[in-house]
């Protein structure tokens, strides 16, 4: 109902959350080699007196254009060019806007939002109008919405616990993780009509079930891949939502890319956690380069505060594979790497 | 555990129901418009949930844009903003904003136009129907909102007990009320207050605001109301009200009197009565917030109930309808259409013959 309320859930989800929901893991791949990389210092370049806060979503369109979804003093989207010059803000003032999560840009340069404290996914034109809304931001009259109920109702076909990501298919169909209420995946057709979901409002660590799908991909041939966060994984899908296969050796996976383009590579982060708890720096913040099949073709990247580290990286941007972009969450800032070839794993 | 289960079997069939409304009326061709109104950037159009328009054409949107702020006073939250009332001409270019921070608006309901050009707002969470005059300027004033808000909120709908006054609910014999719906005219002046959500009654006070007379309680008898979403009234002062719980649209005299219902077009969320000499009905069955694939037609109609066709169903797409609130019917055959879901005014222009 007001600008408490995110607040007020946040130090209440900081108070219930049980340490091994949020602890964060080592991952189980050895011996994978470092991709050196560059950061370029300074790449977003605001207008005086315009800040970014948590950087919660990056995204690039065709052009290269670059989209940050931002929790300032309130939550707002920016777009700047491919040279991280500031280019406009989009929706200001939206009514769907109050607690980042993601942006995403699809293959026609449309640009989608979920904001996980409006409970919405939406989608705006490449002229940055409102097309379409998936989910409903409860009405302000109804006020907090279970914010001291630790049941969540069951998961409805058309309303969202706090949402996490989105991505499409080649066909348009439009796939929702749902999210730190609900534990599911939704399938939608282009005209966001219901198709199904796998998962439900329950978590669960079987393999049709998640605990915090946090991120959402899709490569070319439609397979869907899901950051399982709190179950330290990442599930693959088919199209169709059926389980496909696991990748539990790459940490906690935060966020999940898709690069395009005829060889498509996945990435993933085992960020560091909220807090840096001790010792989580020497074991966390590596973003994973890998085939689509799982296989690790390197790392790079790791926990730190000043350019070049990582303060819990939220989310990636791979539409050039070789120079990723990083939107972290208690760095205020997104950083662009310029990825190098390969060094030998040790001991090889 | 198995009266439970009953429960929720007449639920499912209730809506069921939704989706079985006049499957028979015929469908009438229409056109839609989508994107007519050009917000300025600096005022994004949030929930439509009034749209009207006025003798010239303009059109009024009173959208919830989000972001009402609170500020702690003496251990007292106090609470202002979250909705904006927009004027544009018939091409859809964007003329003023009107009411810009007024102390009455929070959560946008409904806009109606008076047969004067007056443009009255209705907003469920400040309490208040509001009369400005063609010019912008407050005029009358009905309700109270409350002094300080309560966080989180009071629980939805209570039976009794109006949230500014604490005076009894439904029936109360007053201009107090408890996220009222929308607000009529009759040829007199007099003013039709929906009193709605919270209460579920009807409150009549003349044109000059004085309180006349209120009826209607919750419930399903005849001259009840689970809740009264909308209201109409046409040349001859008879009172049409949308009641979506009970699925069917009452009509009362002007002193409150039940006539009769309507009871075969779904849950009626909206209201219309066109002008001239022969008037018609417009109902929409919206379809809820959570859900796209039932119902959502609107329904064009006799006065007598007679209904003459339908339009529309539940989607995203233009020509579709997500959880229509407002329809404006002052040209007949040319119609605007608000919708919760969509966050968009469509305009509508429908083939009848």
């Amino acid at each position: 109902m007001c600008k408490f309320y995110p607040a007020l859930t946040l130090a209440l989800a900081a108070i219930l959350a049980t340490p091994a929901a949020f602890a964060q893991t080592k991952a189980k791949a050895q011996n994978v080699p470092e991709i050196p990389y560059d950061s370029v210092p300074n790449f977003l370049k605001l207008p005086p007196n315009l800040y970014l806060g948590e950087s919660m979503g990056v995204a690039t369109n065709s052009k290269g254009h670059v989209f940050v979804y931002t929790r300032s003093a309130t939550t707002r989207l920016f777009e700047f060019d491919q040279l991280g010059n500031y280019v406009r803000e989009i929706g200001s003032g939206n009514y769907g806007f109050e607690f980042a999560h993601s942006v995403r840009v699809d293959p026609q340069d449309n640009i989608w939002v979920v904001d996980e404290g409006t409970n919405t996914v939406i989608k705006f034109n490449p002229a940055g109008r409102v097309v379409m809304v998936l989910g409903h931001r409860p009405e302000v009259v109804a006020g907090a919405v279970a914010t001291t109920n630790t049941t969540v109702p069951p998961a409805e076909k058309y309303t969202f616990s706090r949402p996490t990501d989105v991505a499409w298919d080649p066909q348009g169909n439009i796939f929702i993780s749902d999210g730190y209420g609900n534990n599911r995946v939704v399938k939608y057709d282009k005209n966001g009509r219901f198709l199904k979901q796998i998962g439900s409002e329950k978590p669960g660590n079987g393999k049709d079930q998640f605990n915090l799908p946090h991120a959402i991909a899709v490569d070319a041939k439609g397979n869907v891949y899901v950051a399982d966060r709190s179950n330290h994984r990442m599930q693959v899908l088919d199209n169709d939502l059926a389980p496909k296969a696991i990748y539990d050796n790459i940490g906690d996976s935060w966020t999940v890319c898709v690069s395009p383009g005829p060889h498509q590579y996945l990435f993933t982060s085992n960020s560091n956690p909220n807090g840096n708890a001790p010792g989580t720096w020497d074991n966390t913040g590596e973003i994973y380069k890998m085939e689509l099949d799982g296989t690790i073709i390197g790392k790079f990247g790791h926990a730190g505060k000043r350019l070049g580290g990582f303060q819990v990286a939220h989310m990636l941007d791979c539409r050039n594979p070789n120079e990723i972009l990083v939107a972290e969450i208690e760095s205020w800032r997104v950083q662009k790497l310029i990825l190098k070839p390969l060094i030998a794993a040790p001991g090889k | 555990m198995r009266h439970f289960s009953k429960a929720l079997l007449a639920t499912s069939l209730l809506a069921a129901l939704v989706l079985t409304a006049q499957t028979s009326a015929p469908e009438i061709p229409f056109t839609a418009f989508p994107d007519l109104l050009k917000f300025p950037d600096a005022i994004p159009l949030g929930e439509a949930a009034g749209v009207a328009t006025n003798t010239t054409g303009n059109v009024f949107v009173y959208t919830r844009t989000g972001h009402p702020t609170i500020t702690i006073g003496t251990a007292r939250p106090f609470a202002h903003g979250g909705s904006r009332l927009v004027e544009f001409d018939r091409m859809g270019n964007f003329v003023r904003e009107i009411g810009k921070d007024s102390y009455g608006f929070m959560d946008a309901q409904q806009v109606r136009v008076d047969p004067q050009n007056n443009i009255w707002t209705v907003d469920q969470m400040t309490n208040m129907v509001i009369e400005f005059d063609p010019n912008g300027r407050v005029q009358l004033l009905l309700g109270r909102k409350a002094e300080a808000e309560r966080v989180p909120a009071a629980p939805l709908a209570p039976a009794a007990g109006g949230r500014g006054g604490g005076l009894p609910g439904a029936g109360a014999q007053s201009d107090l009320f408890n996220r009222p719906t929308d607000v009529a005219w009759d040829g007199a002046g007099n003013i039709y207050v929906a009193d709605g959500l919270g209460n579920a009654r009807i409150a009549k006070f003349d044109k000059n605001g004085k309180f006349i007379r209120t009826w209607g309680s919750r419930g399903t008898a005849n001259g009840q109301f689970s809740t009264v979403q909308g209201i109409a009234i046409d040349a001859k002062g008879n009172v049409y009200a949308g009641d979506p719980g009970n699925k069917r649209i009452q009509v009362f005299d002007g002193d409150g009197n039940y006539k009769t219902q309507i009871s075969d077009v779904g849950a009626p969320a909206a209201l219309c009565i066109t002008p001239g000499a022969h008037q018609y009905l417009y109902s929409s069955n919206s379809n809820p917030m959570n859900d796209i694939d039932a119902g959502g037609e609107i329904y064009r109609l006799e006065l007598d109930g007679k209904v003459l066709g339908k339009f529309g169903k539940a989607g995203k797409m233009p020509k579709e309808f997500g959880t229509v609130n407002a329809i404006d019917c002052r040209g007949n055959n040319e119609l605007y259409v608000g919708e919760l879901g969509n966050w968009r005014v469509q305009k509508i222009e429908l083939r009848t013959n």
